[in-house]
């Protein structure tokens, strides 16, 4: 049966796992390679790695962190960070990731995703969409957000979903960031109608601070996948003690240990 | 030992060949057939599209060469399904060397399309699972499966069952993506390379 996987994400500058509360007030969380390996070891299903760097120089430094990790986990991993040209995939995907997250590249330029898609395979182009419950003239809807969340735009989410769908995302990385950082759970109900909607797989994100969460982004929160950083880093969370609880909730979970 | 990845149009082949420097093998990544011929394992792995990495291979003739080979012959994923009699992804005429044809996973209500993630294999009957646990989990990333043959040696559920593994002669298939699949791809890549 296929299983609800658990993914560790690794915010990285400079080769480092950071990981912010809200996306501010960054702290080090340790070596990006060393924590991937340890989270492979560990049992995670598949891990995501961020560029949090904008420079020229953190670029290249971030590919060869790709080929670093690429060389040594041997489960799949996904890349992301102000990735916005087919030049920019293709270096990635080169350097040994298995699938690209791109974000506000594809809000800017939605025909991105399906140029992408066509170049490199639907399975390898995951959409980010940072979303926000926010006051609009229609009232409170959930708005796409970009910029590390930062940055309002005018799209709703749920509709967005669906049409990064249309054009060729083989998957989506929802990342609630009315939860992020609060440890309150995910954005269940969110989450539900993006994953109902939904044909390809989704990966919830954001809000994640205990085991039963994971649980209910299962259930209720129909989520395919789910995602969390800081509860990891700092092991608040074990993930053969998650994995082994989910099972326990009969769960379909890939055991390793 | 001389190990050969095939060369072709297929998409990021680089997983296989880090897996591989991983258990210390070492190989040649060419598409010259005198190479191919000289090789004692051949790996034909796939990422891609069947009906351009197909005329690709009918371009360079390398879809007469790989039915014709007489050492083991690995291929995962699109190669698996390149190996098959025919694909329903653009309606493409494989190589045949598997008598089967692979389709589409029927549209049905809850099911997602690609099957992406890690899901159990069972009833193995190859020497490439030698070792692994019963219902080992790999990953797979995929649209179009073979539906279970005369050739499954390792079957695979998702809505209804298909071939996560075929083998006729000295030709050995996976669906899966062993690179990736932790220890137990690991481990069939260990068994393909010890036959």
């Amino acid at each position: 049966m296929l299983t609800k996987r658990i993914i560790p994400c690794l915010d990285v500058k400079d080769g480092r796992t950071v990981k912010g509360v809200n996306f501010v007030n960054l702290r080090d969380a340790g070596d990006a390679v060393e924590l991937g390996a340890m989270y492979a070891a560990q049992g995670a299903d598949e891990l995501v790695y961020l560029d949090i760097t904008a420079t020229v120089d953190g670029r290249s430094t971030f590919i060869d962190l790709v080929r670093r990790v690429a060389q040594t986990i041997n489960i799949p991993f996904t890349v992301g960070g102000g990735i916005s040209s087919i030049a920019d995939v293709s270096a990635l995907l080169h350097a040994g990731a298995d699938k690209v997250s791109i974000n506000s590249a594809a809000v800017r330029n939605p025909d991105l995703i399906n140029e992408l898609s066509l170049e490199f395979g639907s399975q390898c182009i995951v959409v980010a969409i940072d979303t926000r419950y926010i006051e609009t003239e229609n009232g409170f809807e959930h708005i796409v957000h970009t910029h590390g969340g930062r940055k309002a735009t005018e799209i709703r989410s749920i509709p967005w979903a669906k049409e990064v769908e249309e054009r060729g995302a083989g998957e989506i990385l929802l990342t609630s960031m009315d939860t992020d950082g609060t440890k309150a759970g995910f954005a269940l109900e969110l989450t539900a109608t993006i994953s109902g909607n939904a044909n390809i797989p989704v990966i919830a994100s954001g809000g994640a601070g205990n085991m039963e969460h994971f649980y209910d982004v299962f259930t209720a929160g129909k989520a395919d996948a789910g995602l969390a950083a800081s509860i990891f880093h700092f092991r608040e969370i074990d993930i053969p003690d998650l994995k082994e609880y989910l099972k326990n909730k009969d769960l379909p979970i890939r055991v390793t240990r | 030992m001389k190990t050969v990845i095939i060369k072709y149009n297929a998409g990021n082949v680089q997983s296989v060949m880090y897996a591989l420097d991983r258990i210390g093998a070492s190989y040649l990544y060419t598409d010259d057939e005198a190479e191919i011929r000289s090789a004692d394992k051949v790996i034909f792995p796939g990422v891609g599209e069947a009906s351009t990495t197909m005329s690709y291979l009918r371009n360079v003739g390398l879809d007469k060469v790989i039915p014709s080979l007489k050492q083991p012959v690995f291929g995962t994923c699109v190669g698996m399904q390149l190996m098959c009699r025919f694909s329903e992804e653009n309606n493409t005429e494989c190589m045949g060397i598997f008598d089967v044809d692979v389709k589409r996973f029927p549209a049905a209500s809850g099911l997602k399309v690609p099957h992406m993630g890690w899901n159990n294999i069972s009833n193995y009957q190859s020497p490439l699972t030698a070792g692994l646990p019963d219902n080992a989990y790999v990953y797979f990333v995929h649209s179009y499966a073979a539906p279970v043959c005369d050739y499954t040696v390792a079957s695979c559920d998702y809505a209804s069952p298909f071939s996560a593994m075929l083998h006729k002669d000295n030709f050995y298939a996976a669906q899966f993506h062993c690179e990736i699949s932790g220890n137990a791809g690991q481990q069939i890549l260990e068994n393909f390379l010890k036959l």
